[in-house]
């Protein structure tokens, strides 16, 4: 009970911070949407058809989706680093509050912020010719909660890791935008090279993604987008026990880097 | 339950080579204010943090309000509050957003909360600017609210790393009646670093510390007394006389400046009332004056030394205090 407060309190104040923030939101899906335009425009009418009736557009929007889910909840988890190079994170570890539950209220935080920003973004879907009905929406949405929740534990999970701010910098790009590229969100993952194919394979955030398209496209009955491991075509549950496997691990992890750190 | 809110046997931090505290013992009586005083890099900082379970101690033990610092964390941060030396304040939120999080994780009463807050916002002066973002706060500002902060709660140990540093005197001041007042009423152990030295009078024992160990301890009044006796200075319509007579009834040597005797007496308070009684040369004017803390504190831990030894490039040839690094 007194845990959980301490979740809701973490988690209150990544809701104000946003309040305070709003033009976060705007920057937030400003890059995805000008992905979408301009990947859209530019490419869409070259590459012809990537499935039964999915134009590039409509391939890379639920990609982009995910994308902007999975970034936005990765650096929220991350920011924690910020939290310590202001000072605020003493006030955070001096207080009589479980630290574990810090770490999950901190996810949680990160999570409902990435949350609110992928919803803004899928409310584009009718633009990008993607027709999602009520009961699509109503799938995407718990997998989009999963792919931020993971990415936000993986983010603390780091952030108790990295101690200075050069660290820091030097360790992001190289692992966002690798995460980000080999993920399938700009391209199918058949027909590239066997050692391209194994690190998507080994990138969590694939999981989510190629879900995420399969659901927002109507192709989870089919292979169509789908991932093959180990000569097995992954169904829907396979991808998500894949993506809840890495989420828990990572939020153990993270709780317990939490509860350790100085 | 002991006397004794916080002890401390032969603590020692290491960071790499360098011992920032090394083998400290002391103790904290129950609602003891407690002056931790020494040059930069000391290791006040460093001590607190230990004392807070901000940071694991290489070696050795602290029990704060019963609570071992490494064993029973939850326990001790129960116990404890404390204004940082340097801002622990979320930047991006309001000042008022501040203290609420600060409430509600301490699980101050809903019912008493918002009084609570508005009290010590009232007495920081931060009430008119209670809605801008702490961003927007002068340095000062954001002092005010981190002391507001730490105040909020009832603690039974607040530790006060430098609280005052870079605030006006009126401010100070406030601050000091509220914190005579909180140990008063809620017995609120007061442990403080501070570097000035008319505040750390108000401390009722000081510990001086010096390249990581305390070098003296006790009531602001006898480290006075260690380090030299009450100074007293006369005019006298002839001061060779004077001279002369002081020497022959009390066996003191005077030294003469500004046409003024000063010499030293052990106690001015019981020495002055017999002095005028029965001296016999005619006195102009005679003034009284106690060693202060600086005194103290310049001695203790003799800011020559260190000078000195800083502009050493060789190790080796600093062996005042060569014992800090391990060979
Ligand atoms: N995280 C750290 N890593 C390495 N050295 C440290 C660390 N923290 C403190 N030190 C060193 O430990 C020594 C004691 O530092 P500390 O902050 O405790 O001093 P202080 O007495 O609080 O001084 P000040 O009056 O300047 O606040 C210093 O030499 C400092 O450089
Ligand atoms: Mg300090």
């Amino acid at each position: 009970m007194k845990n959980l407060r301490a979740v809701y309190i973490i988690w209150y104040r990544d809701m104000l911070r946003l309040w305070h923030d709003k033009i976060r939101l705007v920057g937030a899906i400003a890059l995805p949407l000008l992905f979408l335009v301009v990947f859209g425009i530019g490419l869409t009418s070259k590459m012809g058809a990537l499935g039964p009736g999915v134009n590039f557009t409509q391939f890379m929007f639920p990609g982009i989706i995910g994308m902007t889910v999975l970034m936005s909840s990765f650096m929220s988890g991350v920011s924690v680093v910020w939290d310590r190079e202001f000072g605020f994170l003493k006030e955070v570890l001096v207080a009589p509050i479980n630290r574990t539950s810090v770490a999950v209220g901190k996810t949680l935080g990160a999570a409902t912020v990435a949350m609110i920003q992928g919803t803004i973004v899928l409310l584009f879907a009718p633009l990008t010719g993607v027709s999602l009905s009520p009961g699509t929406v109503l799938m995407l949405l718990p997998l989009m909660f999963l792919l931020a929740f993971s990415m936000g534990a993986f983010g603390v999970l780091l952030a108790t890791r990295i101690k200075t701010m050069e660290a820091f910098q030097a360790v992001m790009p190289m692992l966002t935008f690798p995460m980000i590229f080999l993920s399938g969100v700009f391209f199918p993952l058949e027909g590239i090279p066997s050692w391209m194919s194994i690190l998507t394979k080994i990138n969590p955030a694939t999981y989510g993604i190629i879900t995420i398209r399969q659901i927002a496209l109507g192709t989870t009955s089919g292979t169509t987008f789908g991932l093959n491991l180990f000569g097995h075509t992954m169904s829907l549950w396979n991808n998500v026990g894949v993506l809840a496997t890495f989420g828990v691990v990572m939020i153990l992890l993270a709780m317990q880097s939490f509860s350790r750190q100085e | 339950m002991s006397d004794y809110i916080i002890k401390v046997e032969n603590l020692v931090k290491r960071f790499g080579e360098l011992v920032a505290v090394d083998h400290i013992n002391f103790q904290v009586a129950r609602g003891e204010i407690f002056g931790f005083l020494g040059p930069n890099g000391a290791g006040k900082t460093t001590t607190i943090n230990i004392l807070c379970t901000l940071s694991k101690p290489t070696s050795g033990q602290a029990i704060v309000n019963g609570f071992d610092v490494v064993r029973q964390q939850s326990q001790v941060r129960q116990s404890i509050g404390l204004v940082f030396q340097d801002s622990s304040l979320d930047e991006r939120l309001s000042g008022l957003q501040n203290l609420r999080f600060h409430a509600l994780v301490y699980s101050v009463p809903a019912s008493i909360r918002e009084q609570r807050i508005e009290q010590v916002l009232r007495m920081m002066e931060l009430w008119d600017k209670r809605n801008s973002t702490v961003r927007t706060y002068s340095g000062g500002m954001k002092r005010r609210l981190e002391l507001a902060r730490g105040l909020l709660h009832y603690p039974k140990v607040l530790f006060l790393d430098e609280p005052t540093l870079g605030l006006d005197p009126q401010t100070r001041n406030r601050l000091w009646e509220y914190i005579l007042e909180l140990r008063k009423h809620e017995g609120t152990t007061i442990f403080l670093t501070t570097h000035y030295m008319d505040e750390a009078d108000n401390a009722e024992r000081i510990a001086v510390m010096d390249y990581g160990k305390i070098v003296a301890m006790d009531t602001p009044q006898k480290l006075k007394r260690t380090v030299s006796k009450d100074i007293i200075s006369v005019k006298t319509d002839n001061d060779d006389r004077a001279a002369e007579e002081i020497r022959r009834r009390y066996q003191i040597e005077t030294k003469r400046d500004n046409n003024e005797l000063t010499f030293e007496v052990a106690s001015g308070e019981k020495f002055l009332p017999t002095f005028i009684k029965e001296f016999t040369t005619k006195i102009l004017s005679v003034s009284l004056r106690h060693p202060s803390l600086d005194d103290v504190f310049l001695k203790l831990t003799g800011r020559e030394i260190r000078e000195e030894e800083t502009s050493n490039t060789l190790k080796t040839t600093a062996h005042q205090h060569s014992h800090r690094f391990q060979h």
